[in-house]
């Protein structure tokens, strides 16, 4: 996984979904229209302020209420190339690892990196560094199933040998 | 160690003698559900994975109900999609418009899901089945595609918080307001990654659309799933709506929970959730003076019979005040024609509220009651975010149908006790 290195945008507490994607652009499913609508309700401008690369902090329960993938989709594909936060949301956890959008957790980081800081990311290692203080963090590794889902490229291709093998016996 | 109800269901699934929390673990899915919205996206990631066709026609479930009745052309191009979709693979079980109910109001009363089952579905509230003994979750788009699929996903174990029931609820407190009153004393995050497993003797207190409303809330305290025990109020309602062969789940004496939260339904006073998060509550003793622009009755949380008729018992022979408008919406074509059978639907429109068509479109601000700015809607949903129904300086107050109806009467957050327990004083 290729490392991150960007500007910080920080949020709060329990961003929902409803914030990251507001439910009115459901009916939307190109990923590039959902980008240009990330964020919309907490802040209108965060699209046109996140440059590619940047990296989103959150703290507790990020991602929280419904389940739809256009949520992390609009993050991806706005460029963003890290989400740290203090705690995901659990669906937002697995989709953001299905779809291949890097997270990370780490309290520690979430609470000690502040709006415009420099952030670097060492994914392999779970080292998160605030460039602008100095301060290093290191983040919940990913357990050995899932750090595979993530190097396969994300569920879909992790699936297919199994398809494969059902198209075949059938 | 022994297991919880969650986790027997997973081992059993998992072909596993026993699994523990914080295993990673791959199952068999048994009904893999989703919709309009969700399938949508799925397709496309269907279609890139080889598959191509579903693992068993019988067990991949797609009902049209956020955006349907279609409510622009992006939303009919997304339907067709999953029209097309569900043809291709001659689903049993696709429900298109006049057939469609609110999923989570649908599967159930449909027997499409049943005991002891794990069902994951691309919608949140899936943790709804959970009212049935299932292990029930929401997926998002990716999980949906590759489950139906292979007819597998992989799960990790949760751990679990045991709430033990006791005690009876008051006359005017449902399954929702034991839900928000749990969801503000344990937060948005109090049963992250967590199995919820209700238990205790006040459960046998609580009907079966109790149930459903509180699993289907379960999400909103951030939990996996949550489960009831499958006693004789579910087997009678089984026995009306199930046909499938199924197994009932009990925990181990020695489960292990992560703590026990002691829940007195008698103690429990009609509750609303306040802006902007399920966990804001106030009991309706402290809700103040909040005047309202519209009231929405219905969704997957509280759009089954019993909400209904509840409703309609309190706006029979009333108006609603002319200060507001509101909208009701029976959850599925059953429940609407039932409505109808009993008087329900000329009651609502004698009140002066508007009767739909199921459509999930108004709870997640997608249509049929969308929300300007400044406006205050309370509402029997299950969500009250930012923006949630409309614009992004709108309020969502959540609440049971019962106080939604007396409210829709007064004009403002009333509790039904003010509304009806005066009736025949002077």
């Amino acid at each position: 996984m290729q490392n991150a290195h960007g500007k910080a945008f920080v949020f709060g507490d329990d961003v929902n979904t409803d914030v990251i994607l507001p439910g009115k652009y459901l009916n939307v499913t190109d990923p590039k229209e959902l980008a240009s609508h990330c964020m919309e309700s907490e802040d209108p401008d965060f699209v046109k302020k996140a440059r590619p690369g940047d990296i989103m902090v959150a703290h507790k329960n990020f991602g929280c209420g419904s389940s739809r993938e256009h949520a992390p989709l609009s993050i991806k594909y706005l460029g963003i190339s890290c989400v740290i936060a203090s705690t995901f949301a659990r669906i937002f956890f697995r989709n953001a690892l299905n779809i291949g959008l890097p997270i990370l957790e780490c309290d520690e980081a979430a609470r000690n990196i502040h709006e415009g800081d420099m952030v670097s990311v060492d994914f392999e290692k779970g080292i998160i560094t605030n460039e602008t203080t100095g301060k290093t963090f290191q983040a919940e590794p990913f357990p050995p199933f899932m750090q595979n889902l993530i190097a396969c490229g994300g569920l879909v291709n992790y699936s297919k040998a199994k398809i494969e093998k059902l198209r075949a016996s059938r | 160690m022994g297991m919880t109800v969650t986790q027997k269901i997973l081992a059993a699934h998992a072909g596993l003698e026993s699994v523990s929390a914080g295993q990673l673990i791959e199952a068999k899915l048994d009904v893999v559900m989703g919709n309009d919205i969700t399938i949508a996206l799925a397709v496309p990631e269907f279609r890139k994975s080889g598959a191509d066709r579903v693992f068993d026609k019988d067990k991949v479930v797609v009902v049209l109900d956020h955006f349907a009745p279609n409510k622009d052309i992006k939303a009919a191009m997304q339907c067709k999609v999953c029209r097309e979709f569900a043809r291709e693979n001659e689903l049993t079980h696709f429900f298109d418009v006049g057939r469609m109910g609110i999923e989570h109001a649908l599967l159930p009363e449909q027997g499409i899901v049943a005991p002891g089952e794990v069902i994951i579905g691309g919608d949140s509230h899936t943790c709804t089945y959970g009212a049935l003994g299932a292990f029930s979750t929401g997926v998002g788009s990716t999980d949906l595609a590759m489950g139906m699929a292979t007819g597998e996903n992989w799960f990790k174990v949760p751990a679990a918080i045991r709430f033990n029931l006791t005690g009876k609820p008051g006359k005017w407190v449902c399954g929702k307001d034991v839900m928000l009153h749990i969801i503000g004393r344990i937060g948005v995050d109090g049963a992250l990654y967590r199995s919820m497993e209700f238990s205790g003797d006040g459960v046998a207190n609580l009907s079966m659309d109790d149930r459903f409303s509180m699993t289907n809330m379960a999400i909103e305290a951030g939990a996996k799933n949550a489960t009831f025990p499958v006693d004789d109020i579910c087997r009678a309602y089984l026995e009306m709506h199930c046909k499938k062969n199924w197994t009932a789940y009990e925990a181990d004496e020695d489960a292990e929970y992560e703590k026990t939260i002691d829940i007195d339904l008698s103690a429990i006073r009609p509750t609303v959730a306040f802006p902007h998060l399920p966990s804001n509550t106030r009991t309706i003793d402290e809700v103040g003076d909040v005047k309202l622009d519209q009231v929405f009755i219905g969704s997957c949380t509280n759009g089954r019979m019993e909400d209904m008729a509840m409703a309609a018992s309190i706006l029979k022979g009333h108006k609603v005040s002319d200060s507001l408008r509101v909208i009701v919406i029976p959850a599925t074509p059953s429940i609407y024609m039932e409505c109808m059978e009993k008087g329900y639907i000329r009651t609502f429109m004698e009140a002066g509220c508007a009767v739909s068509t199921p459509t999930c479109g108004a709870c997640l601000g997608g249509h049929m009651g969308i929300l300007a700015a400044g406006e205050k809607c309370l509402s029997t949903t299950n969500r009250n975010f930012v923006g949630r129904m409309g614009h992004v300086e709108s309020e969502v107050y959540l609440c049971s149908p019962a106080v939604a109806a007396a409210s829709a009467i007064a004009g403002r957050i009333v509790s039904p006790e003010d509304i009806m327990d005066k009736e025949g004083e002077d």
